[in-house]
């Protein structure tokens, strides 16, 4: 007899199929007159393009997961290939993700002429960028950290590489892997916009999704529809984060290494029911089966690499270290001299000097922007985070918060200036913080609620001033979780300074100086030298406040608060 | 300067005790947390205490007898729920000025200095910052640390800590010194040492301290460092017993007299876990019966020890816990569960095996388990409960969730876990039942 569990069990598996088959067939359609399908502002049409952008998404998740098994893996099992790929993700994580967007459209279109198809894949592409790149670190960093028991344990059993990969690295990654991916899924929908409604010089295409809607609202001047839109939005999150990620998370608590039973563990209403439905046990059972039997195949190829022949001729080894040296050498050398052509003729000095300018300024904006957030987020945060009750209310609230895009907010605060008259230059600036200062927020809840207990009482105890009570107790405590918060606020605004320093409502365009307008300009009117140049040096900014501010920042904090 | 002949059951027998001026007093406090369902549940009932000039006070009760509420009740850290709490006569409301904590866990900030967490003890002060300076390092000299101002916590070893720990409470000049359980995170002979750094200080009266309260769960502890002994039973917590230690310092460990107070309380302690074990048969079948923390196979390895021990499964508790280099805290626990199946009896300070207990002994692995079953059914009705509920339901599963709620009606949260913890590692050894941890149901 099926119980309810079942049935509701099996009417939520075969709708969401349905919809997805549904989704996938409007996506290979015909494109009808260059342009895509024209997009309809009924709300009636609204569920469906929530739908469509979704799936995107998913398929964008899917492929970063592919790109991270890969990419990570090969940089943490080769020493010669890591030294390339590790700088080289850092890079690629820096580069602003709009800016894969200009270069990408036009290859993707030429695959598929004539077919939306070219364009989707454009669009996935965008949001794959915005995804893959912290995925992959996170990744690499966990295969980096496997304890060697357990390494040394699955080499005793001698393991293939393979069957190591699935019984023990991916299983030990995979809470962080899963915690990541659903940051960047937060992280996609902010670029949804500029990805589904793409204008790249005279490429003009409309996919049919939330984004092209917004982009038609914005157009239209139609604040209803803007706020259709941010309703069926927050629908979508909070669907998927009930149907996809709490499940994942609640089952990736399983792989947490550790006493696990100290902590709270996390739980999912949709795992306990899938769980607990002996129809869907029974129909997952050839899957699992299927899955085990795949994880279990001996291939061998890698086995015979990490053995002792490498490591026993030191000679070789280095010759080959010199070899593949040499070769990535030149292999950069050649792109430099290709981006030289491509860009001396067209790029003056004056343009370098001019993209810097803008390039500082809106470095100072980051700047400005994360200390105000800092200023009012740390106090606040602290103080949710020492009264549990209260943070069990208001963490979610900021997740939530972080995972909203907050462009759909841009129409809004656009129109507001244009009717009260505000300087562009100042009143577009809390734009790009907009949806990144929440992860400030929680983070330092976090923080503060992690605080030991005891320590807390130590200060209650030496009744200390409210002085000593922030300076030495409170702050150092929270310190490591705000860098982190920071860390991702900041990259967060410079990503966001693309489509917030230049904003649009109908005809009317605002915009405040900065790298990411110019960067927005150069994209309007498809000229690809300037915008190489824009992003470039966007990247070596973003590249240098890592690597000077943040990276010392957050090890100095680490190093801080260990106490063994 | 002998033991009293029979326990003392009543407060204040030390006759030179109304001399001295109190420096802290209990009245009848009590202290009780939320349950889920929201009607209080008690972790302390009616305590007295009143702590005097020149005395070293000790706490000593098991895990779950409330002793650090207490101690955090006479810090200032929590506020009774009922009675009152006077610190010099005057009500005590919040950490005051003149008691300092020494934490179980150091609670160092490890970001800050030896020095800067020595200095902190003093910020309360309001004194010049260059007297502050001066006198946290004639703390840190006192407590023996000079030469590691500018170490960080990680640098230094356990006892080195806590000695900062030490420093941090006395730099304030403290007339009141609360202890909880200060030596227990420490080695056997750094805590050694460090006990009797403490107590060199207190008897050449090197500090400004009046008066100690420690809370400890080691009875040698409490018997070589107290001058008088309250000992704590639990659920809810209150004052079972208090010895007075009348012996003189430097205390001997091998002194008859020493040795004749540990184990009277000894005794005391394991009286109380028999009473607990009896008691229990008033409410057996009713569902509340606490489990102890102890997984089946340290309960048979302890059974197999205890037939191997002298005098055929008949063995002083003391003696076992040498033999073992077990605490008492570990004991205890195992003993209890022992009495609670009915496979040993407790008296007082000795435990020895029943009938049952001796079969299995003498079985063989399946006999041994068939044996555990029987037992487990009939004297722990929580298990027999479960086994139950999933023979009256179809596909013999039931939800981790419906037993949890059950048990929270009758004990508190923490117990209620430990006690459906040791009930699925006794149910799986005896083979009633099967748990999965994913999906929190039991199953066959």
């Amino acid at each position: 007899m099926p119980g309810w569990r079942d049935v509701a069990a099996v009417v939520l598996v075969t709708g969401t199929i349905v919809l997805l088959g549904e989704g996938a067939r409007q996506m290979t359609g015909p494109l009808a007159g260059g342009h895509g399908p024209a997009i309809s502002l009924s709300p009636a049409a609204l569920p469906g393009y929530t739908l469509l952008t979704v799936l995107r998404m998913l398929i964008a998740l899917a492929a970063s997961f592919a790109f991270t098994f890969t990419y990570a893996t090969l940089a943490a099992r080769s020493r010669r290939a890591e030294r390339i790929l590790i700088p080289l993700l850092d890079v690629l994580q820096s580069v602003p993700i709009l800016g894969y967007l200009s270069f990408t459209v036009v290859f993707f279109m030429s695959l598929f002429p004539g077919n939306v198809l070219g364009a989707e894949l454009a669009s996935i592409f965008a949001i794959f960028t915005s995804q893959a790149w912290n995925m992959a670190f996170s990744f690499y960093q966990a295969l980096r950290t496997v304890p060697s028991d357990l390494d040394e344990a699955s080499r005793s059993f001698r393991l293939s590489s393979w069957q190591r990969f699935w019984r023990l690295e991916v299983p030990f990654a995979m809470p962080g892997l899963i915690w990541n991916a659903m940051m960047s899924m937060s992280g996609g929908w902010f670029f949804v916009v500029a990805s589904e409604a793409i204008s790249v010089g005279d490429v003009q295409v409309a996919l049919p999704g939330v984004g092209s809607w917004v982009a038609l609202a914005i157009m239209r001047r139609d604040l209803a529809a803007v706020g259709w839109a941010i309703l069926a939005m927050s629908l979508a999150i909070v669907l998927y984060d009930q149907l996809l990620f709490r499940p994942l998370v609640a089952w990736a608590d399983r792989f947490r290494y550790g006493d696990v039973a100290a902590q709270a563990s996390a739980r999912s209403w949709l795992l306990d029911l899938l769980h607990r439905s002996p129809w869907i046990q029974y129909a997952c059972h050839p899957v699992g089966t299927a899955l085990t039997r795949a994880a279990h195949l001996r291939l061998r190829p890698g086995a015979h690499w990490h053995g002792f022949e490498w490591a026993s001729h030191p000679f070789s080894r280095r010759a080959g270290d010199a070899l593949w040296f040499a070769l990535c050498a030149a292999s950069v050398g050649a792109a430099a001299v290709a981006v030289l052509r491509f860009a001396a003729p067209a790029l003056a000095w004056a343009d370098v000097a001019e993209a810097a300018r803008n390039g500082l300024l809106t470095l100072l904006r980051v700047a400005v922007l994360i200390a105000l957030a800092s200023v009012i987020w740390v106090p606040v945060g602290v103080a949710v985070g020492l009264r549990p009750r209260l943070a069990a209310w208001v963490q979610p609230a900021a997740q939530f918060l972080a995972a909203f895009p907050a462009n759909l907010l841009f129409p809004v605060v656009a129109f507001c200036i244009v009717r009260f008259g505000l300087a562009p230059a100042i009143w577009l600036s809390p734009l790009m913080i907009l949806g990144t200062q929440w992860y400030i927020l929680f983070n330092v809840i976090a923080g503060a609620t992690a605080l030991p207990t005891d320590l807390r009482e130590a200060a209650t105890s030496l009744r200390l001033g409210r002085r000593a009570r922030w300076l030495q107790v409170l702050l150092p405590g929270i310190f490591p979780y705000y860098v982190t918060g920071a860390i991702t606020a900041s990259g967060g605004a410079w990503n966001a300074s693309i489509v917030a320093e230049t904003v649009s409502w109908g005809t009317t365009t605002l915009s405040a100086d900065g790298l990411g307008a110019y960067i927005a300009q150069m994209t309007a009117r498809g000229d690809y030298p300037h915008i190489a140049l824009g992003i470039a040096v966007m990247s070596l900014m973003v590249v240098a406040a890592n690597r000077l501010i943040w990276r010392p920042l957050y090890v100095f904090a680490e190093r801080r608060t260990r106490l063994a | 300067m002998s033991v009293p002949d029979s326990p003392p059951m009543t407060l204040d027998r030390v006759p030179e005790a109304g001399v001295a001026a109190p420096v802290l007093e209990l009245e009848r406090v009590g202290m009780s947390f939320a349950r889920p369902s929201g009607e209080p549940l008690p972790v302390l009932v009616g305590i007295d205490v009143t702590l005097r000039e020149g005395e070293i006070l000790g706490l000593l009760g098991r895990s779950g007898s409330g002793k650090s509420t207490l101690l955090r009740v006479a810090a200032g850290l929590a506020r009774p729920s009922a009675g009152r709490v006077l610190y010099r006569s005057a009500p005590l409301a919040g950490p005051a000025e003149g008691i300092a904590v020494v934490f179980q866990t150091f609670a160092l900030y490890p970001w800050l200095t030896v020095l800067a967490n020595v200095e902190l003890g003093l910020d309360a002060s309001g004194l010049e910052p260059g007297v502050v300076r001066e006198r946290a390092m004639a703390a840190i000299e006192m407590i023996g640390l000079d030469g590691f101002e500018s170490a960080f916590p990680r640098e230094l070893s356990g006892g080195m800590r806590q000695r900062v720990g030490f420093a941090r409470a006395l730099v304030s000049e403290p007339k009141l010194l609360l202890m909880d359980e200060p030596f227990s995170a420490l080695d056997v002979l750094t805590a050694e040492t460090l006990r009797s750094d403490f107590l060199d200080l207190w008897t050449q009266r090197q500090t400004p301290i009046e008066a100690v309260l420690m809370v400890t769960h080691n009875i040698e502890e409490a018997v070589l460092m107290c001058d008088r002994i309250h000992v704590l039973g639990g659920h809810p917590g209150h004052i079972v017993a208090t010895l007075n230690v009348p012996l003189p310092r430097p205390r001997n460990r091998l002194d008859p007299a020493f040795r004749a107070i540990v184990d009277t309380l000894y005794g005391i302690l394991t009286a109380r876990l028999a009473e607990a074990g009896n008691g229990s048969g008033t409410v057996r079948g009713a569902f509340g019966l606490r489990l102890p923390a102890v997984s089946s196979h340290r309960l048979v390895g302890f059974i197999d020890a205890l037939a191997a021990a002298a005098h055929e499964g008949h063995a002083e508790l003391a003696q076992m816990a040498a033999a073992l280099m077990l605490k008492p805290d570990e004991l205890f626990p195992l003993a209890a569960a022992l009495h609670l199946l009915a496979f040993a009896e407790l008296q007082e300070r000795t435990i020895k095996l029943t009938a049952a207990g001796r079969m299995f002994v003498h079985a063989g692995d399946s006999e041994r388990k068939q044996l555990f079953r029987e037992h487990v059914v009939q004297f722990v009705p929580l298990i027999a409960h479960i086994r139950e509920v999933l023979d009256e339901r179809e596909g013999h599963r039931a939800p981790r969730a419906r037993f949890e709620l059950e048990l929270e009606d009758h004990l508190h949260r923490a117990d209620a876990e430990t006690t459906l913890r040791t009930a699925i590692d006794w149910g799986r050894y005896a083979g009633l039942f099967g748990y999965d941890d994913h999906t929190r149901t039991f199953g066959d």
